[in-house]
């Protein structure tokens, strides 16, 4: 209980500085989200929590610099003393309470912000398969039979379950007033819940370098009512392109600055197909033969991580 | 014949590299015109280039050090200006495929050419004369280290002229670095100069750490060894931990672009995780290779300057063993974004805040060290201060980045790079501008002026504030690094201003430079007779300023920790002894330039794929090394009386001065 | 401080008042430093060992350890290294007895044993990239090859630098030097002998059961 009071007052003594910083568009501290809101209190309460004691170094720096300099010679000169067994277990105490109190924090967080970690809601979470591609990035929604480039939709209030992988080089996907980021690899499906709570368009965009044309890798995230979303798919079910074979190949050459554009009639299995063709020896001609087997056989990727630290 | 090279591979059509290739063909041209004019190749050759002594090597090394820093910190300059005006999409001046190698380059060139060679060299002209030494370990093996740098060097250097460079970022993450995305020669050159350069720096770590276990004056045991020593022990034994990581992991990247292997590619079972795990496992102990010997540095000058024994030794010692031991445990922190489970991600978080105990410990050490103090504000303890603050804030930004569920948001953003510039500028460089004012004396024999060393302080200090707390901010709006342009408009002005920071920063390296240059004109006067300028404590400040190539007529018995200012307080100090011993000293070698010379064929050769080249490259190295083995005449004598005349002329003089003078402060009384 | 006595020899400084341990000893300092040199090349090794221990079912579709290696073979090889590691351990104890002669007969059929682990090793890969299981068919293969061409190399070089001793002994004789370089040279060959071990163990064996 003691702890709780003592990060509240923290969270207060922050709220100041929230209130400053917000003013100018920080987008990080500035979250539409759920996760977002939590990782910002999570960075007051852990920036706070060290002022504690970085406030005072920096204080007694100054202090001592002036107090001490040579022109003063008021101040008490001890030349030979170089200890103190008491100050020694004040200055190794200090720093082990904060950091320990922060890493109880951080366990917690950790645990809770986990990213593969599905979001509690009554509301029944949304599939958004992301592709990052050489330069955009493909939002396939395989519960709706359509998919877009650049731009993806989806209902306030409603976890998002994202499944990330890509199709070329390393990135990262990362909407920043939504929280969380997480890497989009090839071969891999890496995972990421978010939840909008406010409708807007969001920026989101590649935060990893990718190359050449990684800084046009961006995106909008709209959230936006039930009927809204309706409304956005309905848009992109109107396309009159077809997501076959054909299409993905086009898609996947390097291309820069490419324009928002909607699919319909997505080939089934691709997200799992585009994962699996660097798997051993699937090869691209297989793409859009999904079976039980092969989309299990997407690996989690956590036993990756693990496996090669 | 030629490989991939062609005349094709000079970048005719780009006009800033044309540009600065002819600024440095000129001056390169007046540099060698120069010296021939002057008739000092004769003396080059044989006193630096070929000298085995650790007091010129370390010069060399710093010298290549504040070359490099020029060459990285016009890259910043670029980066900076390109940011500034690339907004609302607008290309700005340099196009996405220039901008991507002064990217790498910058951080490539900052970490491994400008802060290695700087803490490198630091340590050479230091640690033997702290501990009582007349030398390293393996004289030679240290000359082969500086030319291997120097090796690594040469390669960045071409690669702006002939070819290009990696533009993958500074750490060549595959798939982006594999054959297939990066097609160029840039990740070859990015790969060889940092193995020829890499092998150096192993070998370096190897030759100190035997010099410190081995080389200790006698009485000195390892809790009476000066801190800086302390932190070259610790730093050296990551080196040998550390690098040889990080050779496999370039050797695994070049065994997939030189021969079709599988390691990090997309295709047929690579893993580019694998890799981005390695270069993390060197990478994190590489920070702390680069920070630790400039708390050393902080430690020795805080002491000094406030003219008392540094507070807490013996937890100075524990906590930079500690750091030491810590940092191989908290890589993963570099990629909480990667997917690994919250339990592996909670792990290496709170392992990673760990370190900062035994950081926050030292902090709380210096500032008691101050405390009841009579601290002289000369230069090197401006930059003292000014790191104790700096570094502060940007240990916090740290410590608030090892949080994964904060990391998540701030992983490769802006934020994240104010956070290591906070640290590299405000440790490490600050750390090296300190150390290069202290010991400058001991070099050269002269001190380095004042005035233009503040100045240059403030335009660091201020011009890094300015250059580095707009991308917090930056950061916390949701900008990501390594952004050739972007859309939003209202990141400009923080841009402009850091970009104004990076101008108020060169200001300050033009101020050191005018500082150097100054100085030098007027050696007469600042001239350091005692070889104790500063009032210091440690056994460098013994000998005369500059250092006698023998370091020390006799080799000092150590019964306490500040050795040389007990001497001082017990007037046991300066004293002429009637004879002198011979002394065993090494004699000086090419092989290390030419086998460097050949490593620099050998990598140039490999980077183009010309493989008869390679091979003499290789076979050049190699029997350039055995024929060394087979050279009996590697040391010498130097008779005792020629010991007792340079003795002689130095310390007569200087026995009427300090009589006469508080021990305590002799050297400032004197000078 | 004026009670030291201070001797020619390496710039060693004897003190009079006590046992104090000698510091510039040249011969121990440069064992020192290639025994930290060998635990950093252990270093180059554990990473590759883990690279192999991350990627060696990363097939890719291609052929696996079970499929490939032929433990009489590679029995084969361990062999000729555990003699020629025996031979120098022969060579190192006449080097102590002082007989140069014999010394140069031991090393040379060290290096007959050591050309003989090469030659096998070539032959080996060789075999493999013919039968299309080369280091570019999978992640397993590449990470296989780094590992044992990497042993392979350092073989190699101690094969040199076998040679070059040969003639160091010829020419220079027993002096400290070479019984110096000798005794390197015998940590270096004993330290390939123990991670061809680890190889044997972890690659070949582990892959064929």
């Amino acid at each position: 209980m003691n702890k709780r009071t003592f990060v509240s007052a923290l969270r207060w003594s922050c709220a100041s500085v929230a209130v400053f910083l917000s003013g100018c568009s920080l987008d990080v501290l500035a979250p539409e989200g759920d996760i977002g809101a939590q990782e910002k209190s999570l960075i007051l309460i852990a920036t706070g929590l060290m002022l504690v004691v970085v406030v005072p170094v920096i204080a007694m720096t100054l202090f001592f610099a002036w107090r001490y300099r040579a022109s003063n010679t008021k101040a008490t000169y001890a030349p030979k003393w170089s200890h103190s067994t008491a100050i020694e277990a004040v200055v190794w105490t200090i720093p082990c309470i904060i950091i320990a109190i922060l890493a109880t924090i951080t366990w917690r967080t950790t645990h809770a912000l986990d990213p593969y970690k599905p979001l509690q809601s009554q509301a029944k979470p949304i599939t958004i398969q992301a592709v990052a591609m050489d330069w955009k990035w493909l939002f396939i929604y395989p519960d709706y039979g359509v998919a877009s480039v650049n731009e993806l939709a989806f209902p306030t209030n409603v976890p998002v379950h994202f499944e990330i992988t890509s199709d070329s080089v390393m990135n990262a996907f990362f909407i920043p007033r939504l929280g969380s980021q997480i890497y989009a690899m090839a071969g891999m499906d890496t995972q990421l819940n978010l939840i909008a709570n406010e409708p807007g368009s969001y920026a989101g965009l590649s935060s990893n370098y990718s190359g050449q044309g990684f800084s046009d890798m961006h995106f909008t995230a709209i959230a936006t009512s039930q009927q809204g979303f309706a409304d956005w798919v309905n848009k992109a079910k109107a396309s009159s392109a077809n997501l076959d074979d054909q299409a993905y190949h086009t898609l996947t050459q390097p291309s820069e600055k490419v324009p928002v554009s909607y699919y319909t009639n997505i080939k089934p299995g691709l997200f799992g197909s585009i994962i699996n063709q660097y798997m051993g020896d699937m090869s691209m001609d297989k793409i859009g033969t999904p079976s039980p087997a092969q989309a299990s056989a997407i690996p989690s990727h956590n036993d990756h991580a693990k496996a090669s630290e | 014949m030629f490989g991939k090279l062609s005349l094709s591979a000079i970048p005719y059509n780009e006009p800033i590299i044309m540009g600065t290739l002819l600024m440095v063909c000129l001056a390169g041209a007046a540099l060698l015109g120069w010296v021939t004019y002057q008739r000092k190749w004769g003396y080059l050759w044989t006193e630096w280039f070929t000298s085995v002594d650790h007091k010129r090597i370390g010069v060399m090394y710093v010298i290549m050090a504040l070359v490099m820093l020029l060459r990285g910190f016009a890259d910043a300059i670029m980066m900076r200006a390109q940011q500034a005006i690339a907004a609302s999409d607008a290309a700005g001046y340099l196009p996405p495929h220039h901008y991507d190698q002064i990217f790498s380059a910058h951080g490539v060139i900052m970490i491994f050419f400008v802060a290695m060679p700087f803490v490198v060299g630091l340590m050479n002209l230091v640690v033997p004369l702290q501990i009582g030494a007349r030398d390293v370990a393996y004289p030679f093996l240290n000359s082969l280290s500086y030319w291997l740098t120097a090796s690594g060097v040469v390669l960045v250097m071409l690669s702006m002229f002939v070819g290009d460079f990696a533009a993958t970022g500074w750490l060549a993450y595959p798939p982006l670095s594999e054959l297939k995305f990066s097609p160029t020669v840039g990740v070859d050159y990015y790969i060889w100069a940092l193995q020829l350069s890499g092998l150096g720096t192993t070998l370096s770590g190897i030759n100190f750490v035997v010099t410190i276990l081995r080389m200790r004056a006698p009485g000195m045991t390892l809790m009476k060894m000066p801190v800086f020593t302390w932190t070259a022990l610790v730093t050296n034994i990551l080196i040998v931990a550390a690098f040889p990581v990080l050779t496999v992991a370039l050797a695994l990247l070049a065994a997939d672009r030189y021969l079709d292997m599988h390691f990090f590619t997309n295709e047929l079972g690579g893993n580019a995780m694998l890799y981005i795990n390695l270069i993390w496992i060197w990478g994190h102990p590489e920070v702390y290779i680069l920070i630790l010997p400039c708390f050393g540095v902080f430690s020795e000058i805080v002491s000094t300057f406030s003219g008392k024994p540094l507070f807490g030794y013996k937890s100075m010692v524990y906590a930079t063993a500690g750091i030491g031991v810590l940092s191989f445990v908290v890589w993963l922190h570099h990629f909480f974004t990667m997917g690994s489970g919250a339990d592996v991600n909670a792990f290496f978080g709170i392992s990673t805040m760990i370190i900062s105990i035994p950081t926050g410990v030292k902090l709380f050490n210096w500032l008691f060290t101050m405390y009841r103090g009579r601290i002289r504000f000369t230069v090197p303890m401006l930059w003292t201060v000014g790191f104790m603050v700096t570094f502060t804030i940007g240990g916090m930004t740290g410590v608030l980045m090892a949080v994964p569920g904060a990391d998540f948001v701030l992983h490769n953003s802006l934020f994240l790079i104010a956070h290591f510039h906070n640290v590299i500028i405000g440790g490490v460089i600050f750390g090296c501008m300190a150390a290069i004012n202290y010991w400058f004396p001991k070099a050269f024999g002269f001190k380095l002026e004042e005035r233009f060393g503040r100045y240059s302080f403030w335009c660091w200090l201020v011009g890094f504030y300015m250059a580095f707390m707009p991308l917090y901010v930056l950061g916390l709006m949701g900008m990501t690094r390594r952004m050739n342009h972007y859309a939003n408009p209202a990141w400009q002005p923080y841009l402009i201003v850091a970009a104004v920071g990076a101008g108020i920063i060169a200001l300050g390296i033009g101020f050191t430079i005018l500082q150097i240059a100054v100085s030098i004109r007027n050696r007469a006067e600042n001239r350091d007779l005692t070889g104790d300028p500063w009032g210091g404590r440690t056994l460098e400040w013994s000998t005369s300023s500059p250092a006698p190539f023998y370091n020390f007529a006799v080799v000092p018995q150590i019964e306490e920790l500040d050795q040389f200012q007990a001497d001082k307080e017990h007037k046991r100090a300066y004293k002429l002894q009637s004879q002198y011993a011979d002394i065993h000293m090494p004699r000086n070698t090419g092989v290390g330039v030419f086998m460097a010379a050949f490593g620099t064929v050998l990598g140039f050769a490999m980077v183009w794929h010309i493989w008869w080249l390679a091979i003499f490259g290789l076979v050049g190295m190699v029997s350039s090394f055995i024929s060394r083995a087979y050279d009996t005449d590697v040391d010498y004598y130097v008779p005792g009386a020629e010991v007792l005349k340079t003795e002689r002329a130095r310390l007569v003089p200087l026995q009427k001065l300090v009589d006469h003078v508080d021990p305590a402060s002799a050297g400032q009384k004197v000078a | 401080m004026s009670s030291s006595v201070i001797t020619a020899n390496h710039g060693v400084v004897a003190h009079g008042d006590a046992g104090h341990h000698e510091h510039h000893d040249d011969g121990s300092k440069t064992l020192l430093g290639f025994w930290i040199y060998l635990m950093s090349d252990c270093l180059i090794f554990s990473a590759l060992f883990a690279s192999f221990a991350v990627l060696c079912n990363a097939t890719a579709g291609g052929p696996t350890s079970k499929e490939l290696f032929e433990l009489p073979y590679v029995l084969g090889e361990t062999m000729l290294l555990l003699f020629s590691s025996f031979t120098f351990g022969v060579a190192m104890l006449n080097m102590h007895a002082g007989k140069r002669n014999k010394v140069i007969g031991w090393l040379f059929v060290t290096f007959l044993f050591g050309l003989g682990f090469i030659a096998m090793e070539v032959h080996e890969f060789a075999h493999l990239i013919h039968e299309g299981a080369g280091p570019s068919r999978s992640a397993f293969l590449s990470s296989y090859f780094a590992l044992v061409g990497t042993h392979g190399l350092h073989v190699s070089a101690g094969l040199i630098w076998i040679v070059v001793m040969m003639h160091m002994v010829g020419k220079f004789g027993l002096n400290d030097v070479v019984q110096r370089r000798l005794s390197c040279l015998s940590l270096f060959w004993h330290f390939l002998d123990v991670v061809w071990i680890c190889v044997f163990t972890i690659v070949y064996l582990r892959g064929v059961l």
